[in-house]
């Protein structure tokens, strides 16, 4: 079980008061109706799904229920950092890592 | 050397010291006519058939680690063809009418045991969709019958169908010649018959890289013992396909998480058939060993770390000791998770990729191991003629830009 820091609450609280809120960073097409077909199944359906770093939403839904972005590593699964929702995505880093 | 009741006798005589080598071990040669990443079931089933169906005997299969163990020794050994749509029933039957005859087509006993899988509804909604589910699969020819509580009883002594329970089992849904196999020995059966028929299975291979020429079309991989050249490049790699295609450049619609499994304390033999619910996700076999083997359920997360959350695997162990009170005291052996491609429709992907001269199987999720021959079988089609089988074309890349989804998410045995 991850061990999360709410960037909202400032604490960090067990992974089963969150949850996971998939890919972060997903933009959807500015302009629907102008979005070709592959860039609808870009939006909807793929996902980088990386080896490494990843940018993932959580939701506090038993605390402030608020989301925010984390940077995660899939291999070892250590949060690297916690990040409000709106908020460029950080550089951590090296020591870090 | 074949296996046959004269060559046991003859070795058991001569202290089995005489068995030969189940598959060679060669090293890479510096060109194949096509070369398979990933020696799953799925990957040595694809070499197997281009072998013997396709008439390819220069083909190599890759793997980072050693044959089999991926998701092919850490799976729950289920085999079943109760899907809802016509696309995947017609895939997985195809794939339940290759296990009946495996273990002779192999010469190898992958102990194919049609015991029955059993599904259980505890609510109104859970006897909709398993009695859609029947009539779907009946209309398909396939076998699938509703049970009452007490018929389910008397499949399967061990349930629990007291109304007391927090769940109780008001219906099941029964798969008859669904059931179990050796995992391993899907692998070993496959890898033994595939090098036979001259595929070499090179192992810790690890693939670093993908090249590609002007064109665009492949022309070999990188690996940990050097450059392979080929002009055919089949992707069975499970949970790590993205980080492979990533290689060549190609996005996936997949995503990786860990999904977990255990095995109890041996015991004598006590559970007749499999059992599965969705809606207290849990399900639970009993091997020829003795374990109990119980799966449980996915990460929220995506993790290429083989290991699941000790309270994913609590969950279920809260539903199977419900369920089963007779197991309570039993001691769990071993837990584990294996590496799980997921796709947005959760059906596989067998196609085409916008490269030319690669093509992928992947996006089996939570329930590749049923479908072993069946895929490879189709794979091998696809990769030995460029072009998907009937049967495989419904799953293409294609689908998630043209909408055809073949939606089992909302359709699975145990949703993950």
């Amino acid at each position: 079980m991850l061990l999360i820091h709410c960037p909202y609450c400032q604490m960090d609280r067990p992974e089963t008061e969150f949850r996971n809120g998939g890919e972060a960073h997903v933009a959807r097409p500015a302009d629907p109706m102008a979005a070709s077909d592959d860039e609808w199944a870009g939006f909807l359906y793929y996902r980088s799904n990386p080896r490494g770093l990843h940018a993932e939403r959580w939701r506090h839904t038993h605390g402030c229920g608020r989301f925010f972005n984390c940077l995660r590593d899939t291999v070892s699964d250590r949060i690297v950092t916690t990040y409000k929702a709106g908020t460029m995505r950080p550089v951590p880093a090296p020591e870090a890592l | 050397m074949k296996f046959s009741a004269l060559s046991v006798i003859a070795q058991g005589l001569s202290g089995n010291r005489g068995w030969p080598e189940q598959w060679r071990s060669p090293e890479p040669k510096p060109a194949y006519d096509a070369v398979i990443i990933g020696a799953g079931g799925h990957g040595l089933a694809t070499a197997y058939y281009m072998a013997k169906e396709h008439g390819l005997r220069n083909i190599a299969v890759l793997d980072k680690g050693w044959l089999g163990g991926g998701n092919t020794g850490r799976n729950t050994t289920i085999v079943r063809s109760n899907y809802l749509w016509e696309e995947s029933e017609a895939i997985y039957e195809h794939a339940m009418q290759l296990w009946a005859g495996l273990s002779h087509e192999l010469n190898y006993n992958v102990m194919y045991s049609p015991r029955g899988v059993m599904m259980l509804a505890h609510n109104t909604h859970d006897v909709q969709v398993l009695k859609r589910h029947i009539h779907a699969n009946r209309l398909a020819g396939i076998d699938n019958e509703w049970l009452a509580p007490q018929e389910a009883k008397a499949f399967c002594p061990l349930l629990n169908i007291e109304a007391n329970i927090r769940y109780p089992v008001i219906g099941a849904a029964l798969q008859r010649r669904g059931g179990t196999a050796r995992h391993d020995a899907v692998a070993w059966g496959y890898a033994r018959a595939a090098d036979r028929l001259g595929v070499d299975i090179i192992q810790n291979c690890e693939v670093t890289g993908l090249r590609r020429e002007a064109s665009g079309a492949v022309c070999g991989v990188e690996t940990a013992k050097g450059f392979i050249a080929t002009r055919r490049i089949g992707v069975v790699a499970a949970g790590n396909t993205s980080v492979v295609m990533a290689m060549a450049g190609v996005r996936m619609p997949l995503e990786s998480y860990p999904l977990q499994a255990l095995v109890s304390e041996p015991v004598k033999p006590m559970m007749p058939c499999v059992v599965m619910s969705n809606t207290v996700h849990a399900y639970m076999s009993q091997s020829d060993k003795g374990e109990l083997v119980i799966g449980a359920g996915t990460d929220s997360y995506t993790s290429y770390s083989q290991t699941g959350a000790l309270h994913v695997a609590t969950h279920t162990l809260d539903a199977i000791c419900e369920l089963f009170p007779a197991v309570r005291r039993l001691r769990m052996l071993r837990n584990w998770g294996g590496i799980v491609d997921v796709t947005p429709d959760r059906s596989p992907i067998i196609g085409k990729t916008p490269v030319s001269g690669l093509f992928v199987n992947c996006g089996w999720g939570t329930g590749g191991f049923k479908a072993t021959p069946g895929s490879g079988h189709v794979f091998a089609h696809l990769v030995a003629t460029g072009e998907p089988e009937r049967i495989a074309a419904p799953f293409s890349l294609e689908r998630f830009r043209t909408g055809r989804l073949i939606d089992e998410a909302a359709a699975a045995a145990v949703a993950h």
